[in-house]
């Protein structure tokens, strides 16, 4: 059995009372999430004036990435289809509101409120058909629809997901730019298997420069042991770059190798009896840029 | 759940075309501190409709607020107290939000609104 818990079972029965207390309990989990919301805030690219934004946090759980929005100053309150994970955030004492509600059916809200929204690993569960009357494309279009319409103009929409394959990811992308959004997925670290993440990054109205999807980290072959982050992902991903010996310095300078060394070569050479030019003064110079 | 959340909620029932404010029945309502945050409240305040969040705000038992307001109140400290006050720090805790158009119910347990539809109301 594949272990992506999309396929498992419906959301709101896998994250029942034992998983939802087991997906919060974990540090790690705790910890890989904390650290997709902070990147997804940073996607967010709110204006850096320190005052709050009011967001939404589509999935939110047992608000392991509200947290980061508290911690960052911002209002924010979230939904989830698991009354399960709904009740460990509650205990939490999370500092935003909580709805029990499906994504898929649409959110219910006012348009134009709010200012950003972000979501961690939750939309690529709307792919799925968990009872007879789910159509993924139907529960898709409600979703970005509505999203389109509570979002402020320019405000942006950062989804971090796992889509399960090719089709999957173009199914999401081409829904969300359907529903009228401008943006694209930003991968960061495309070059390793785990620690690569996807982010669906959306801005609400029409393209202009502030529309631009930002750069993924990671991407130009950045070694991953330059980041700051490699220290405790160290033991789960393997560093190839690491694993060469690293290459015996070369001693060339920009100058080469001087008039002395080309001096003592032509000497050795002579000794040896080969036919060598005369040493003058334009021995070992440089030729002009010209020639 | 807390009134800036109610502000922003609607119903989204097929076919109610104007699902906004939804009724508030209540049971039970909390009061938790919270810092006040003028910047935050000078930001929000565009975005929130007034009548429906006065008329909630009375619903709740506070009826300090004043019946209109406009942009030049967010000066006074008084009022952004009253602001702050309703908007962040009284929590609907049990009841219910009643659908304008449709009288659906959709019951608030322990702060959480269930906003759950069944299938012939997608």
């Amino acid at each position: 059995m594949s272990s992506r818990p999309e396929v498992q079972a419906p959301p709101e029965i896998f994250y029942n009372d034992v998983e939802a207390r087991k997906y919060t309990s974990s540090s790690r989990i705790m910890e890989i999430q904390a650290k997709l919301s902070e990147r997804a805030l940073e996607l967010l690219a709110l204006p850096d004036d320190g005052v709050p934004r009011l967001l939404l946090d589509i999935g939110c759980g047992s608000g392991l990435s509200g947290e980061t929005l508290s911690e960052n100053g911002h209002q924010w309150f979230g939904l989830d289809i698991s009354q399960s994970m709904l009740d460990v955030a509650l205990e939490r004492e999370v500092e935003g509101d909580l709805l029990l509600s499906d994504m898929g059916q649409g959110l219910g809200l006012r348009p134009g409120v709010m200012d950003g929204a972000i979501s961690i690993s939750a939309v690529q569960w709307l792919c799925n058909a968990d009872r007879t009357s789910h159509d993924p494309r139907l529960r898709l279009k409600a979703f970005f629809g509505s999203l389109y319409r509570c979002l402020a103009r320019g405000a942006r929409a950062v989804f971090q997901l796992y889509p399960e394959n090719l089709a999957q990811r173009e199914l999401i992308l081409s829904f969300a730019m359907r529903a009228g959004f401008a943006g694209g997925m930003v991968v960061d670290f495309p070059h390793s298997t785990k620690r690569r993440k996807e982010y669906l990054v959306l801005t609400c109205g029409p393209p202009s420069i502030s529309t631009s999807v930002p750069k993924g980290k990671g991407e130009d072959g950045e070694s991953c042991s330059e980041d700051e982050s490699s220290d405790d992902e160290a033991e789960q991903t393997v560093c190839i770059s690491d694993r060469h010996r690293p290459r015996k310095k070369q001693k060339l300078t920009k100058k080469g190798k001087g008039r002395e060394w080309i001096l003592r070569k032509k000497e050795q050479k002579r000794r040896r009896g080969d036919e060598v030019p005369l040493d003058t003064k334009y021995t070992a110079r440089k030729r002009k840029p010209r020639f | 759940m807390r009134l800036l959340t109610h502000n922003m909620l609607s119903s989204n029932i097929k076919g109610v075309a104007n699902g906004f404010p939804l009724r508030i029945e209540v049971e039970k309502v909390v009061e938790k501190k919270v810092d006040l945050n003028a910047d935050f409240l000078r930001n929000i305040f565009p975005k929130i409709e007034w009548k429906a969040f006065a008329e909630a705000a009375r619903t709740l038992g506070y009826a300090e607020l004043p019946e209109d307001a406009d942009s030049s109140f967010l000066d006074s400290d008084d009022f952004l107290d009253k602001f702050h006050h309703a908007l962040l720090e009284l929590h609907l805790e049990e009841g219910a939000l009643i659908c304008p158009e449709t009288g659906r119910r959709f019951p608030v347990n322990k702060g959480i609104p269930n906003m759950l539809l069944h299938e012939d109301e997608v």
